[in-house]
């Protein structure tokens, strides 16, 4: 969707004013702390994957994804979330109250604190072991299609319709697209390099590139 | 007004409040939902302590630097991280979650590299910890592709005009670290003395890393 998280290229946000390295916490607030592990652990019932927690925080209103804080997003999509698979009721969401526990085996698929580091460790592979044919090859020139989904998308507005060089075949991966929209199918996955100046035209300083990861539906021959 | 405050709120927030005065908003909101998944029994109350501990206390850029000390340090296993990053970054025991794909992308004379996630926050976590707020931020994320030399002068880095950057936006589960060029009069210093002069910020790639004299003031 081409949503107000899709932000490469856009004016106006000002200065990165990036707080000093050595003392910038990790959490800023008791509640941030609070919202990580919550998300993170709500998660652990597999009723979403990460394309699907991308866009459930990308589907708010622009004007909100862009006046809240990052954690804010977060927990916007968790509820988001939280609702649309059922494990939560609208009703609960608004009154904070619980209509009741849930059942015995969606509790039993709550993550325990002595599973959570081999689960980090272990984390969720999205390469899948089958054979697709690569459509392109390293050397190609391609070009962005010019696609335009009201869904979720890991084709970034600014490179649509530009023409790029496959640089490396990173093999079938889950596609981004279909899973945040509950579909497993493997694509290839492409680094393509793009010369800021066929993105960005005369403005772009000398000597700059961009790669960007690309699956097989975002992209066509150069032709 | 508390900075930080001020770094974890939305950049058009009203900032006027303090410690003195009753939770924000997001706070009784956030609090509100952890109760209920705690009642309906669908988050462990332990389990949360044991996240927030893993990523404030244990997983950090540290685990970075020792990756990038040891490229420095070690022409085979610098190889293994060229060829196959996943591998040779578990053979420290640094995997899972946001590094399951790692790759690593090597600054030299000719090449700078910096990473970005234009469409979210993507950033591989086993070896970098969480992300600054300013990698999470509109600023960052808007200007890193079309500006980087831009970027990187504010982060008061500057590079020679003939020194290509190569900015890599995050748009898949493909994790990029940074091997920062080794700073000149390191030769003979262990792994432990080099990754004290490894940066979180020089292995995202908005600052090279520290020259000595800088290590040893800071």
């Amino acid at each position: 969707m081409n949503g107000a998280h899709d932000l490469g290229g856009m004016h106006g946000f000002g200065p990165i004013d990036p707080e000093a390295e050595d003392n910038e916490p990790i959490f800023h607030a008791e509640w941030e702390r609070r919202a990580f592990a919550i998300t993170l652990a709500a998660g652990s019932h597999g009723r979403w994957n990460i394309d699907m927690s991308r866009h459930a925080r990308e589907r708010q209103d622009p004007a909100d994804y862009l006046r809240h804080s990052y954690y804010e997003n977060w927990i916007a999509g968790l509820e988001t979330l939280l609702v649309e698979s059922g494990l939560v009721s609208e009703a609960e969401l608004a009154s904070g109250k619980p209509e009741g526990v849930a059942p015995k085996d969606v509790r039993a698929q709550a993550i325990k604190a002595e599973r959570v580091a081999a689960t980090l460790a272990k984390g969720a592979p999205t390469t899948m072991n089958i054979e697709v044919e690569a459509k392109f090859n390293t050397g190609d020139r391609v070009r962005v299609r010019n696609i335009n989904p009201t869904g979720h998308t890991r084709a970034p507005r600014y490179a649509r319709g530009n023409l790029g060089t496959i640089q490396e075949d990173h093999g079938v991966h889950i596609f981004a697209d279909k899973n945040a929209h509950g579909t497993k199918e493997g694509q290839r996955l492409y680094s393509v390099r793009f010369e800021a100046s066929d993105l960005w035209g005369e403005g772009a300083r000398n000597k700059c590139a961009v790669y960007i990861d690309l699956w097989d539906d975002h992209l066509e021959p150069a032709a | 007004m508390s900075k930080d405050h001020d770094h974890s709120q939305g950049h058009d927030h009203d900032h006027g409040h303090d410690h003195t005065e009753p939770p924000s908003d997001i706070a009784l909101r956030v609090k509100a939902l952890e109760s209920l998944l705690v009642e309906k029994g669908l988050v462990d109350p332990a389990a949360l302590e044991v996240l927030i501990d893993t990523y404030e206390h244990k997983v950090g850029p540290r685990n970075g630097a020792r990756v990038v000390a040891k490229a420095w340090s070690d022409p085979a296993f610098k190889k293994w991280l060229f060829e196959d990053a996943t591998a040779a970054i578990a053979s420290l025991d640094y995997t899972g979650r946001q590094g399951e794909h790692m790759e690593v992308v090597e600054n030299t004379g000719q090449t700078h590299n910096l990473v970005v996630c234009t469409l979210c926050s993507c950033y591989p976590w086993p070896v970098l910890g969480l992300p600054p707020v300013w990698y999470k931020a509109a600023p960052y994320r808007s200007r890193a592709v079309s500006d980087p030399r831009g970027v990187l002068e504010e982060f008061g880095t500057s590079l020679p005009g003939d020194t290509e950057i190569r900015v890599w936006d995050s748009t898949s589960e493909m994790r990029y670290l940074v091997l920062p060029a080794r700073p000149e009069g390191t030769d003979g210093w262990s792994e432990e003395q080099l990754a004290a002069l490894v940066t979180r910020n020089s292995m995202i790639g908005v600052e090279l890393a520290k020259s000595p004299e800088d290590g040893k003031a800071s």
